[in-house]
């Protein structure tokens, strides 16, 4: 059964995010790593760059398969997280804490209204 | 509209079913992809043993007087090389040169054979070879497709001479004769008995490791399945899914239909010369052979590393060669034993050097890669 943090919040497309005033960061779900598996690469934006909610801005691939990685939000980024480029396996092993993705400057507060909660992402993958 | 109970599913459905294997469509069919890991599984059968369903391959019986000659008007390597117990890789064109599928053929007796085919090849192979037999004029000939009850089960890695004996005992009942499974050589095969069940044993692979593929009918794989997770679970094994079985094998090279093989593909474009015995007398296609043999081939498939940290290759995507494109991926990944990208494609011939350095396009990006000699990944010698 993958695990769900309540204290985060989710996109239908196996994204989570982790808000603290006006920043956020973004990474993939526990369930989006189990699906993969093994995952061998991970590509993230550039620091500075401006992403729209919805665009894809991240690129996980497993051996298998590339998988692109919405933004749950729109917003500046203004981190990535290097641990995730040089050991992609911590996004398997860490997919909430170790293996986050990127920090964004958000544009729109409202947009997380749109979010799930964890109880209706837990729902939606059958949890 | 359930689209998964259209699959087809081999025999040892509910043993992936029992594994929680990941389940996928190979072509039809509802094959484990995956147990646990690709990487795993991969690693296992480098390092100890792997333990795979192949029940979705197609065999086909080619039986009678006449089935030599046939066959060998049909394939392009020699039949007439092979002794009962003996099994070759062999190739099936059409008149264009171009490959229909890629299979073993084994000979069970003087005039008896066994094809192992691809599966996602078994109706036009054996819509061909029908069409074929029925054009041939030599003698006595029947050809089978066995395949609707017929299972299989590729053992392979190190470990598994240590341990398939106990699950398969000797002496063999038919076809050559040998002592125990593990007195078979490479692309040797027998019949043996397993719990009062027939199989046939080959040493043959297509992992790059030793191994053997296990044949027998639907209705005894089960229990052949259960007996050989058992004894081979103290020596390491582990059930391996077409995940990995793509990986072991683009290590090393082996060609998969679909990739670097197709019907508009040549053998010798594919470097696979040393299977087509263009002196053995005609064959379907060996016109058109016989002229790229004397002209030289415009394409040829050349195996690569990445030389710098970069998303896996994958296939279609483009060869570069001096800022230019010149072909195209047809297999590529993540090598688990050498942990960075390889693969295979299609270069001109004048790219084809080990050594070249090419570059290959990852969604827009060029990355640097080189020409190696195949195969990529080569076990470790014993010192």
């Amino acid at each position: 059964m993958s695990h769900v943090p309540s204290d985060l919040k989710y996109t239908k497309s196996h994204e989570w995010v982790r808000v603290s005033g006006d920043t956020a960061i973004v990474g993939i779900t526990d369930h989006a790593q189990h699906e993969l598996t093994d995952i061998v690469f991970v590509e993230l934006p550039a620091v500075g760059r401006k992403v729209k909610v919805g665009e894809a801005c991240a690129v996980v691939e497993s051996v298998k398969t590339a998988s692109d990685v919405y933004s749950p939000v729109s917003g500046e980024i203004i981190e990535v997280n290097p641990a995730a480029v040089d050991n992609p396996a911590l996004v398997n092993s860490e997919p909430h804490t170790g293996g986050w993705f990127y920090k964004i400057k958000l544009a729109n507060a409202a947009e997380l209204a749109a979010l799930l909660s964890a109880e209706d992402y837990e729902k939606q993958i059958g949890g | 509209m359930n689209f998964a109970a259209m699959l087809k599913r081999t025999p040892l459905h509910a043993a992936h079913q029992k594994l929680a294997a990941k389940l996928i469509d190979f072509g039809g069919w509802e094959m484990p992809v995956q147990y646990t890991s690709i990487t795993d599984e991969h690693l296992t059968v480098r390092r100890a043993a792997g333990i795979f369903d192949i029940s979705h391959m197609g065999e086909v019986t080619v039986g009678g007087a006449g089935a030599e000659a046939f066959l060998n008007s049909v394939l392009t390597n020699d039949v007439r090389k092979l002794a009962a117990g003996q099994g070759q890789y062999t190739l099936m064109c059409h008149a264009g040169g171009g490959v229909i599928d890629d299979l073993y053929a084994y000979r069970l007796a003087a005039s008896d054979f066994l094809l192992v085919i691809n599966a996602s090849r078994i109706e036009a192979d054996v819509a061909w070879l029908q069409a074929q037999a029925a054009k041939f004029n030599g003698g006595g000939l029947n050809v089978h497709d066995v395949s609707p009850h017929s299972a299989a089960i590729a053992v392979q890695g190190p470990q598994v001479k240590e341990f398939i004996n106990t699950v398969i005992s000797g002496p063999s009942t038919s076809v050559l004769k040998a002592l125990a499974v593990t007195d078979l050589k490479k692309n040797q095969i027998a019949g043996f008995t397993f719990e009062n069940h027939n199989v046939l044993v080959a040493r043959t692979g297509y992992t790059g490791e030793d191994g053997f593929e296990l044949l027998g009918a639907d209705t005894m794989i089960e229990l052949l399945w259960t007996r050989l997770l058992a004894a081979g679970q103290p020596f390491g094994l582990k059930p391996a899914g077409l995940g990995a079985r793509d990986t072991l094998r683009t290590e090393v090279c082996y060609p998969l239909f679909g990739h670097e093989l197709n019907e508009s593909i040549t053998p010798l474009e594919a470097g696979l010369g040393a299977f087509v015995a263009l002196d053995k007398g005609d064959f379907v296609g060996r016109a058109v052979l016989d002229q790229q043999k004397t002209d030289g081939v415009k394409r040829r498939l050349v195996a690569f590393k990445m030389t710098d940290k970069s998303a896996p290759p994958r296939p279609h995507y483009p060869i570069l060669a001096n800022g230019v494109a010149v072909g195209e991926v047809v297999s590529g990944t993540q090598s688990p034993s050498l942990n960075l990208g390889i693969g295979m494609g299609y270069v001109p011939p004048e790219f084809a050097k080990p050594d070249t350095k090419i570059e290959i396009e990852i969604r827009g990006k060029r990355c640097a890669a080189v020409v190696v000699p195949k195969p990529i990944y080569r076990k470790p010698t014993q010192p």
